[in-house]
């Protein structure tokens, strides 16, 4: 399956990674290769294999109803690039 | 129920599907130790996991697992032995993983259903499933001007979706499909149902057709925050949707928001241009499988559900299925039935309950739990009614004062004066003299003018100021003039 | 002063323990080879301060003689990918360039409370995202051993900064962590003892996460003996993870007295690839013989789907990342590039904050998750996932422990496999299967080609069998090869 440059387009998108013009050609190239090869998986049959979800098969651990909240909004905001009161802030969001 | 929109071209049905949001009544969220206390300065109520930070794991609290288990026991579902959480992938200022933890493939609760109980009677109203999720933290583009502000405090809360089936068929369906929702929740402590708090909400799914057709094309208004906007919201978009076809245009399929203000639905454009969730297993998190024997001791645990306790209301109490669902509706309300009800006569608890306290609630727009009113004042002047010392048209004269006031039923009724007359001495005193003053009237009744008798006991009612116990004058008045 | 990057923990412990030297001793040491060194790259940042204090107290509980910590006074570098309280953690990338966590990694807590010191941040592929330690935003890291040519070479990756810095005598030893190699490869190209226990084992808490169903922290060091004191030191029960195993935790020294005698050792024909380094496989050939001579039996297995796992491992690892790396979006943390538009802003911040490598594999994963496209491939790898683990388990019914080359080649001068992705991904074809399966998997040097190039070999075990797989490790490490 090889992908054009509409879907690259379309895939930055929803990754909200932007893609320079200049480097979309390059990046199609790139990933048209890696997933020529990736298709190799189509030759394996796995008709009837349940997907493997995780190598974990423990049971999950459940955690008590305890409320702990350890970290002051001052600790939480520290590394915020903008913040004004406590709150992250981020460019006006139209709804 | 015969509800249609009338349109240009005839009748318009309209189809309604509920995902109710519901906010689980634990101390900590879904996934981190923190609080979820409701208010509280911004970001102060935030784990590693609750802001994303880098490295941050999930672990699911058990309370929450439990309570959803609980959830679908009381929606007769099925509880599925195995879940699978996964991963709801998009990019929102307050979805701070990036991605919500949900249930997609493998809810935790599959099939099952509600009974509502409509004018028309019963009806059985499919609820596809039930999932845990996380709730989403808090936008505020209302306090500055260029900027939208986060706050993370309900970031992660455990959240149940419970989705209806398209088995709805009105506003008034679907604010009952609510209510009874809402009742089972709060019966079983998963939910507190407030619906202002935000921990109640529905996004509603409308779509209308004519009748016996093909559904049409659905439009899903999110985030309804209380049974009334629910119903406006209905009527508005269901009548919107007529308007486009019937002008000849296509419903698109989209995503609205209710503005109560305007009593509008509007599109939301610009929140999500795809919606490709991509969705996959959380590799954070393993299966979650329940045991038999945890389902088995957690419907052990199960209080008398609102449907059980109907039953009940109707043998026991010969109430009718109205007064009975009424009744049954909150959790605060039937327990305070139930200590009026003991040893009193249940036709006169429920006429004074669901009839007379419970307009006054509603004029005064406020739940019984909020109000002060308790049970044993309810009793206090009901029992003056039952022993006759006040009448029953004295009783609703005096309610809303009464409800007002802090007096309990004996100082109040005291204080007013109105103690119904009773004694037979007494009363036979102000028949005497008022017969003594009648003579001619006496004469005349006895000559065969029976509308007299009438004159006679308003004399005394009046000569009483309205104290003297009808029933009593009646029979003594009769022995009197003849 | 004492030149002490001869010796290993082992010994050090000892010479602690006798009170010959001081852990003050011994970090001053370091924190000189750390600046002598620095043209190796090693380190993104250096914690000497904090080292000190740290080498202060655990002299003052050598003194006092109680409270001992396995690695009482020993000085480590921790990979910049576990978060560790007031120190800045970046994964190796601009995004994290700042990042400065409050809180602390499981793995580094769990080695603090042993007695390790912290001599600084180890360099790192970006996001744990490479096979040479060349995706660091931090520039490069070089490997200490040069071929005779004299060329630079690359450490390998993703802990490339770990395995170069044990390698060179800047600390005992490093934390590494293996998503689909990272440990066992760079351990690999320096000579190294790379170790990369069953998954959950360590604890995932704190550790800046690339691909959650692979990522498992695990040592890099200088001897076998050295990684099981690490790893005891590192792993635990963690309530913080939902992945951690309840599953007891042996003491891994053990493996001194497991005997290899009648152990079968199965050799799966699928790992003697196409393109195998003909030097490589005659010391893989020699390596049989040193396990003939412990009295084990060498047994022919196979693994069928060996050829799938790597395309396998290229749809699940960047997956998993796609969702894990979405949390870098310039609000909360981290790099932001400002816009007064949201989308913008999250699209030109991680345009910037990520390189090449890390957006490819965001793109990619984000692809096979999509609509129309998940089962074709994101589902269909889970089943295959499946199958290579299959083939494990089939494998483990004939043979204790499975011997394989860790890599197809020894460490390639830095540039090279630089303009093609899929070249650079080949590198991790012969570690990929076992992170798959979630098995143990250790790389023990086995001596060098003819260039003076160290040749790894790796021992894979059954899940939470970590002591036999030391133990075969040993067995190469004291042989000499």
């Amino acid at each position: 399956m090889s992908i054009d440059n509409s879907i690259v387009r379309k895939v930055g998108k929803l990754a909200k990674i932007k893609i320079k013009e200049s480097e979309e050609n390059k990046l199609l190239d790139e990933l048209n290769n890696i997933l020529g090869w990736v298709d190799e998986l189509k030759k394996v049959d796995t008709e009837g294999v349940e997907p493997m979800l995780s190598v974990f098969n423990e049971s999950m651990n459940m955690r008590e109803d305890k409320s702990d909240s350890k970290f002051s909004n001052n600790l939480i905001t520290k590394n915020s690039p903008e913040k004004k009161a406590g709150f992250f802030v981020v460019p006006k969001v139209v709804e | 129920m015969s509800f249609f929109i009338e349109g240009d071209t005839g009748k318009w049905e309209v189809v309604l599907g509920l995902e109710v949001h519901a906010q689980i009544k634990s101390n900590s969220k879904l996934f981190s130790t923190a609080s979820t206390e409701w208010g509280g300065d911004p970001n102060t109520h935030v784990e590693l996991v609750d802001c994303g930070m880098p490295g941050a794991l999930p672990v699911i609290n058990e309370f929450c697992v439990n309570q959803a288990i609980l959830t679908g026991l009381s929606i007769n579902a099925k509880i599925n032995e195995k879940s699978i959480f996964d991963r709801k992938n998009y990019f929102y200022p307050d979805l701070p993983q990036g991605y919500q933890i949900s249930q997609f493939e493998f809810p935790i609760v599959g099939n099952g259903f509600l009974m509502i109980q409509t004018k028309e009677g019963e009806k059985r109203i499919g609820i596809t499933r039930l999932h845990l999720e996380q709730d989403a933290g808090k936008s505020i583009h209302d306090q500055d001007i260029k900027n939208t502000l986060i706050d993370l405090n309900r970031s992660g809360c455990a959240l149940m979706e419970i989705v209806s089936e398209p088995d709805l068929r009105s506003p008034e369906e679907a604010a009952l499909y609510v209510k009874k929702l809402r009742s089972i929740l709060r019966c079983i402590g998963s939910c507190d149902g407030n619906m202002e708090k935000g921990n109640l909400r529905a996004d509603v799914n409308v779509s209308v057709r004519k009748p016996d057709s093909e559904m049409g094309t659905r439009c899903e208004i999110k985030n309804v925050n209380s049974i009334k906007f629910i119903q406006k919201a209905i009527e508005y978009e269901a009548r919107r949707q007529v308007e486009i076809i019937e002008s000849g245009k296509k419903i698109i399929q989209e995503t609205r928001l209710f503005d109560p203000n305007k009593g509008e639905t509007r599109s939301m454009r610009g929140k999500e241009e795809s919606h490709d969730y991509r969705y996959f297993p959380d590799p954070d998190l393993p299966p979650l499988i329940i045991s038999k024997e945890k389902i088995e001791e957690l419907k052990r645990s199960l209080p008398e559900l609102p449907d059980e306790k109907k039953s009940r209301f109707i043998s026991e109490y010969s109430l009718t299925d109205y007064d009975a669902e009424v009744l049954t509706d909150d959790q605060y309300v039937s327990d305070f039935f139930e200590e009026v009800v003991k040893n009193r006569d249940s036709k006169l608890v429920v006429s004074w309950i669901s009839v007379e306290l419970f307009s006054y609630l509603k004029k005064n727009s406020i739940e019984l739990s909020e109000s002060k009113i308790t049970s044993k004042k309810i009793a206090g002047l009901l029992d003056y009614i039952i022993s006759g010392k006040i009448s029953n048209r004295q009783a609703k004269e005096l309610f809303e004062p009464y409800l007002k006031s802090n007096l309990e039923a004996k100082d109040f009724i005291e204080k007013m004066g109105v103690e119904q007359v009773s004694d037979e001495g007494e009363v036979e005193g102000l028949i005497n003299r008022v017969l003594q003053e009648n003579p001619k009237m006496v004469e005349d009744y006895k000559n065969g003018k029976d509308k007299l008798f009438g004159f006679f006991v308003g004399q005394v009612m009046k000569e009483s100021k309205g104290k003297a116990n009808p029933q009593v004058v009646n029979k003594i008045l009769k022995d009197k003039l003849t | 002063m004492t030149d002490f990057s001869a010796i290993d923990i082992t010994e050090a412990k000892k010479l602690l323990s006798q009170k010959q030297i001081t852990a003050t001793e011994l970090t001053e040491f370091f924190i000189k080879q750390i600046e002598e060194k620095k043209e190796l790259n090693c380190f993104i940042t250096n914690t000497f301060d904090i080292a000190l204090k740290m080498a202060k107290e655990s002299d003052e509980k050598i003194q006092k003689g109680s409270d001992l910590g396995i690695l009482e006074g020993i000085p480590i570098g921790m990979k910049d990918l576990f978060c560790t309280d007031g120190v800045k953690t970046t994964a190796g990338s601009k995004m994290l360039e700042n990042f400065v966590p409050f809180y602390e990694s499981t793995v580094s807590q769990n080695l603090w409370k042993n007695g390790a010191i912290m001599l600084g941040k180890t360099n790192m592929d970006e996001f744990a995202m490479g096979s040479a330690n060349t995706t660091s935003f931090f520039g490069n890291v070089l490997n200490p051993i040069r071929s005779d040519d004299q060329k630079d070479l690359v450490p390998g990756g993703s802990s490339g900064g770990s395995a170069a810095a044990v390698a060179s005598g800047q600390c005992f030893a490093a934390t590494g962590s293996d998503t689909g190699g990272s440990i066992r490869q760079p351990a690999s190209f320096c000579g190294l003892v790379g170790f990369k226990p069953t998954y959950g084992r360590c604890s995932r808490f704190g550790m800046v996460a690339f691909a959650s169903s692979l990522d498992q922290a695990g040592p890099i060091t200088k001897t076998v003996s050295d990684a099981a004191l690490m790893l005891q030191s590192m792993c635990s029960y963690d309530d913080k993870d939902s992945t951690s195993s309840k599953k007891l935790i042996p003491n891994f020294s053990d493996y001194k007295k497991f005997d290899l005698k009648g152990k079968k050792i199965g050799l799966p024909n699928e790992y003697i690839i196409e393109g195998l380094n003909e030097e490589i496989k005659k010391k893989f050939d020699q390596c049989i013989n040193i396990f003939k001579d412990c009295g084990a039996e060498l047994i022919d297995i196979t693994l069928p789907h060996t050829n799938y796992a790597l395309p396998t491992y290229y749809i699940i690892a960047p997956a998993e990342a796609s969702a894990n790396l979405a949390r870098y979006d310039g609000v909360r943390y981290g790099l932001r590039e400002n816009s007064e538009n949201l989308d913008d802003l999250y699209q030109t911040t991680r345009a910037s904050g990520f390189g090449d490598e890390v957006k490819r594999r965001l793109i990619i994963g984000t692809y096979v998750l999509s609509a129309g496209y998940y089962d074709a491939y994101y589902l269909k790898a889970l089943k295959v996932r499946q199958l290579i683990s299959n083939d494990f388990k089939n494998a483990f019914e004939k043979c204790d422990l499975i011997l394989t080359p860790t890599t197809p080649n020894v460490a390639f001068p830095i540039g090279e496999k630089q303009n093609d992705p899929l070249e650079m991904y080949l590198n991790d074809v012969l570690t990929v299967p076992a992170s798959l399966a979630g098995l143990p998997a250790i790389s023990v040097s086995a001596g060098n080609n003819n260039n003076n190039l160290p040749i790894g070999m790796q021992i894979i075990g059954r899940p939470f069998e970590e002591i036999s797989v030391l133990a075969a490790g040993s067995a190469i490490e004291l042989s000499k090869v």
